[in-house]
């Protein structure tokens, strides 16, 4: 608890100073290309606070931070925050999602490449899971586009979308949401492709380490069949080193696949941070880098206050 | 009729290296409401022995000879009657409780368990079975919600022992079952099983590296050494006055208590046990025995009638029994007269 407090604050300090010894003038930055008077250009930085001393400006940074207020980005001209919010559920969506069935795929394949170690199974799904997770993402993402979105030339019907989250014209509750969905297909599979060997590795490594346990030679000599010794003893106790990782990787899922959402121009936060990188648009850069590193300190404690429900032995 | 018989049971383990032997032929027989233990050093094959009786050894393992539990042979068992017969026929006390029991459940479920798999029965009328238990070890019902972490190591020996009563087995198989406890509580356990295997009149195998554990314990006694029986007989003769030197050397092995000339010159046996992938020609133990002979490395002897009822596998034993020209005496114990009924497996050489 103390400890998330501390790496909050930490974050604070370099968010602010991170970004203010970074070369460039984020006022001439902002006016790029266009005729500026010197006065325009002091309005300007009086309007951001930039003109401001230094220890003023981070007095007024942390006081904003406390009302969630993480400045006025240069680019939409709008506050952070809500920019932040209204990016926010899109990439929850998708890479909630796709976290979900990559957590869920990673495991089960991962039991049975650990109970039947060695055989076809274990070395054949082990091995395509290691390939994906060595895949670049955009170019998964970009070959699936070219196969299933373009039609592979004319070749197969455009099954899927190239991109975006939903189709102009659509409207009502049902086809709104089998449209999102439709549109989810593509970023979704590229995600679980890529990240699932995590979770298969995980449990395999951690079930083989539980598969000499002597508590599963008890649960056998008991007249147990082989499916509940697995089911019953041995996977409860090797799910609990995946929890940690779960939790670590739904930290991450705010700050969203950038790639992922930038291929498949999905309107989320890694979307925008990309965006907010091209100009670059400091006040928002800034406050996506504490709100990505708020989440995953925040995930974090969950993760320390859920694991005591599910492993006995740390209770106190 | 014996409830256990084991003939002849061989299991060695599959590995890069080869085969290795673990167990090289052994015969057991466990009557009715008798108490056998089975002594030897750590990796002579006994815990092997332990984990055969249910088929319980890893796949690598590949088992041969009879294991005939109430009449039926656990290796050639179907896979359904198998599972059947585990814990409701016969059930082990496994060392280390700790690791045997599972961490993250409650210890009352993992009783109930065996109930609800063999029983029929209720999760309400197994969970009280489970409290029932839990008294007769001498733990409150209450701690049912407890989780193994929670309790002591003798507390959790305890638990393990209301397990392995659950089914009401005919057969109780306890593997170490004191190995980690210290001295005050191993004698408290150790009565708590003495006096429940009683009560129900349970036969029990008892596997200990204790010599004299087991010969508080057991009505009979086998000692192993290298993956064979090589003593056997009633477990008080067997631990005052063994026949075989190496049982001989494991009964010195403790100090008399109280006694001076023990403590100045404390007794152990120099060396290891063989190496399985390298088994010495002729006695197993003869690179380790004290009073080994030249012909020790020729012979590898099998066990012999070493007097009334017992069996020692040494030439010793053999020319000793010889001269006195007894041959197989009149109250021939069973291993004896495996002996005598194959007499060709004697003076095998490898």
């Amino acid at each position: 608890m103390l400890g998330s407090v501390v790496s909050l604050l930490a974050v604070m300090l370099t968010g602010f100073f991170l970004f203010r010894i970074l070369p460039g003038d984020p006022v001439r930055t902002m006016t790029q290309g266009r005729a500026v008077t010197v006065e325009q250009l002091a309005e300007l930085r009086r309007q951001f606070g930039l003109d401001k001393p230094l220890p003023q400006q981070f007095l007024d940074y942390c006081l904003g931070l406390l009302r969630f207020d993480l400045g006025t980005s240069f680019q939409y001209r709008a506050p952070v925050a809500e920019l932040i919010a209204e990016r926010l559920w899109p990439t929850v969506l998708l890479v909630g999602t796709g976290t979900v069935i990559a957590a869920m795929l990673g495991l089960w394949l991962g039991t049975r490449a650990a109970w039947r170690r060695g055989s076809v199974t274990d070395r054949l799904s082990t091995g395509v899971a290691l390939t994906l997770w060595s895949v670049p993402t955009f170019w998964l993402g970009l070959i699936l586009i070219v196969v299933f979105a373009g039609g592979l030339g004319g070749v197969l019907p455009h099954l899927f979308p190239t991109g975006g989250m939903a189709s102009p014209g659509v409207t009502g509750f049902l086809p709104g949401v089998l449209d999102v969905a439709h549109h989810m297909v593509l970023p979704v599979t590229t995600m679980v492709a890529v990240v699932y060997a995590q979770y298969l590795l995980i449990m395999r490594s951690s079930l083989l380490d539980e598969m000499g346990g002597d508590y599963l030679v008890t649960a056998r000599a008991k007249g147990l069949r082989d499916a509940l010794v697995l089911r019953r003893h041995a996977v409860p106790n090797a799910l609990l080193p995946t929890v940690t990782l779960i939790f670590l990787n739904l930290g991450g899922v705010v700050a969203g696949a950038i790639l992922v959402e930038a291929v498949f121009s999905w309107p989320g936060l890694g979307m925008l941070f990309y965006e907010a990188l091209r100009v670059p648009d400091l006040p928002l850069v800034q406050g996506l880098f504490i709100f990505f590193s708020a989440s995953v300190i925040f995930m974090n404690l969950l993760a320390d206050l859920v694991y005591p429900l599910l492993d006995p032995r740390v209770r106190t | 009729m014996n409830y256990l018989e084991v003939q002849d049971l061989t299991v060695s383990y599959r590995t890069a290296a080869g085969e290795l032997p673990a167990v090289r032929g052994v015969d057991l027989a466990v009557a009715p409401g008798s108490k056998v233990g089975i002594a030897g050093e750590s990796g002579c094959g006994k815990s092997t022995v332990a984990l055969a009786l249910l088929r319980l050894l890893p796949a690598s393992a590949r088992m041969g000879g009879r294991i005939l539990l109430d009449g039926e042979d656990v290796l050639t068992m179907r896979w359904g009657r198998l599972r059947a017969v585990r814990w409701a026929g016969a059930s082990i006390v496994f060392q280390g409780a700790m690791h045997s029991l599972n961490a993250v459940h409650r210890i009352g479920d993992q009783i109930a368990e065996p109930i609800l798999l063999h029983e029929n029965a209720t999760p309400a009328a197994a969970a009280r079975r489970a409290g029932e238990l839990l008294e007769q070890v001498g733990l409150p019902a209450r701690r049912a919600a407890a989780y193994p972490h929670e309790l002591s190591g003798g507390q959790r020996q305890r638990v393990m022992i209301a397990m392995a009563l659950a089914c009401g087995p005919r057969l109780i198989v306890a593997d170490e079952p004191t190995t980690a406890l210290d001295v005050m509580i191993q004698a408290q356990i150790l009565r708590l099983i003495d006096q429940l295997v009683g009560e129900h009149g349970i036969s029990m195998l008892m596997i200990s590296h204790d010599l004299s554990v087991l010969a508080d314990t057991c009505d009979r006694l086998a000692v192993m050494y290298a993956g064979r029986v090589v003593e056997e007989g009633p477990a008080d003769q067997v631990f005052r006055s063994a026949r075989h030197p190496y049982g001989a050397a494991l009964g010195a092995a403790f100090p008399t208590i109280g006694d001076p000339a023990s403590r100045r010159s404390p007794r152990g046996l120099p060396g290891d046990p063989p190496d399985p992938a390298a088994m010495p020609a002729g006695c197993a133990f003869g690179p380790r025995c004290p009073v080994a002979e030249p012909r020790c490395a020729e012979t590898d002897p099998v066990l012999w009638p070493a007097g009334p009822d017992r069996a020692a596998a040494c030439v010793r034993v053999l020319s000793d029994e010889q001269a006195r020209g007894a041959g197989v005496p009149a109250g021939g114990a069973a291993p004896a007269e495996q002996v005598a009924a194959h007499p060709e497996k004697e003076g095998r050489t490898p």
